[in-house]
């Protein structure tokens, strides 16, 4: 089981480090969203600061939606998903193996959009233990939910579009836990970041749980 | 039709098989319509059955649902000894299936592909090298991005994989298409020695001038079932190693 997460995985991390997709375009779109945020808010500096979090996380969310896309079509484009069945993986371990390069892929991202809101908001992050866990327990969670909705829409003939219109709402409790959470961290609001960093640990272990039982019936063709 | 012979089925399963492939008044869906419509089939080992039909007559239905990946709808199905209403999972492993996609990543290199699904599919990767080169995939190739290569040239890395997998079960869906010559005689011998090995060839194809001397018996299919079932006169590689 092990073995075969680690190997999917690594197919898709290599896929995409070949391809530089996250590199050459994901990371430059949140940056530039981070910029084009900062314009549209830069005028009224105090809403900024207290936005930062949630411009943060709403951007992750887009960028989410890029990588999910990727990650599925990565299987759909020539038929892989169906060799992937005949292979005999558990598809548990196709699931746990696409969430893991998922959410390598945003962690990257968001290393980019911190230094991006220090800079350009002007952010101070006073608790980075808070800031990092936020980081690493949210982006399970979205990678875990984007992975199973992903395989969903996998057979849906417009899936880029579809895929958004199911996902970000299913994020939404991931929004507002992770920008609570994080609005702690930057010290912008008052509020207990650790309480909804216990929301956002248990928004991922749902969806990894339910993601790993349900990945099996998502794979199979009708 | 290749008179019953004892195999073992591989994996779990050591049970003696007069048949590789049972099917009996099969129905399977696609959506809602019965691509396949009550079919009754029946494949020994080491047959070459060539499956021939209309566009839509539901050749590439069977070889998906013969694959594991379909679920019949009604009748009674096996293949290599397991129930595919309920038992496809272990199908799978044990069959090699080559359909219209090639199921290859663009952005890895061939050596890359093969390797991945030999290890997913639990053989021995030392067989990689031997494959690519009874594919006649050069070395120069073996490094080059699967997305670079001519559509003639992915399709012998496909099969290359199915070759990997040596199953027990071939299904291969117009296998010859995209190749050229060398690599349509290719497909011949690959087919021939699969069935002298041991193993069963069911294919569907067009290409009737090539694959009607090749198999041993001839299925058409029309509207999802059968109209008829007839000896073929191929398979002599396999005789001479019998």
């Amino acid at each position: 089981m092990f073995s075969d997460v680690r190997l999917v995985a690594a197919k898709d991390l290599r896929i995409e480090f070949r391809s530089r997709v996250t590199v050459s375009q994901v990371v430059p779109f949140a940056g530039l969203v981070l910029v084009l945020f900062g314009f549209a808010l830069d005028a009224n500096r105090p809403v900024l600061e207290t936005a930062t979090s949630g411009l943060f996380w709403v951007t992750v969310m887009f960028v989410a939606t890029m990588a999910v896309q990727r990650s599925t079509a990565i299987e759909t484009n020539d038929g892989a998903r169906r060799a992937l069945l005949l292979a005999g993986i558990e598809p548990a371990a196709v699931f746990l193996g696409k969430l893991i390069a998922v959410a390598v892929q945003l962690l990257v991202v968001e290393v980019v959009l911190v230094a991006g809101v220090v800079v350009l908001y002007d952010a101070r992050i006073e608790s980075w233990a808070l800031l990092l866990s936020t980081c690493l327990v949210a982006t399970i969670g979205i990678a875990a939910a984007g992975s199973v909705l992903g395989a969903l829409v996998a057979g849906v003939r417009a899936r880029e579009t579809v895929l958004p219109i199911l996902l970000l709402p299913v994020l939404a409790p991931v929004l507002i836990g992770a920008t609570r959470a994080f609005d702690d961290a930057l010290g912008s609001v008052a509020v207990d970041g650790w309480a909804w960093l216990g929301l956002l640990a248990g928004f991922g272990a749902i969806n990894v749980v339910l993601g790993a039982l349900a990945y099996g019936v998502l794979l199979e063709e009708t | 039709m290749v008179g019953p012979k004892t195999v073992e089925a591989g994996g779990a399963a050591s049970v003696p098989l007069v048949s590789i492939v049972r099917l009996s008044g099969v129905v399977a869906l696609l959506g809602r319509f019965p691509a396949l419509a009550g079919i009754d089939l029946e494949v020994g080992p080491r047959e070459i059955v060539l499956v021939q039909g209309p566009n839509g007559a539901g050749k590439s239905t069977l070889l998906r649902l013969c694959a594991g990946l379909l679920r019949p709808e009604s009748g009674k199905a096996e293949v290599l000894g397991h129930d595919l209403s309920v038992h496809r999972a272990a199908v799978r492993r044990s069959v090699g299936l080559l359909g219209h996609d090639t199921a290859l990543y663009d952005d890895l290199s061939v050596v890359e592909n093969l390797r991945f699904w030999a290890v997913a599919s639990r053989v021995d990767g030392a067989g990689v090298g031997p494959a690519m080169d009874r594919l006649g995939l050069p070395s120069r190739l073996h490094d080059v991005a699967v997305g670079k290569l001519s559509a003639g040239q992915r399709r012998r890395v496909a099969l290359a994989a199915v070759v990997v997998r040596r199953p027990q079960l071939w299904l291969l869906d117009e296998p010859h298409a995209g190749l050229d010559q060398s690599g349509r005689d290719l497909v011949d011998q690959l087919v021939t020695d699969a069935a002298a090995a041991g193993a069963t060839v069911m294919l569907a194809s067009h290409e009737l001038d090539r694959t009607v001397d090749l198999a041993t018996r001839h299925v058409t299919v029309a509207g999802g079932t059968i109209t008829s079932d007839r000896p073929g006169e191929g398979g002599r590689g396999v005789e001479d190693v019998l």
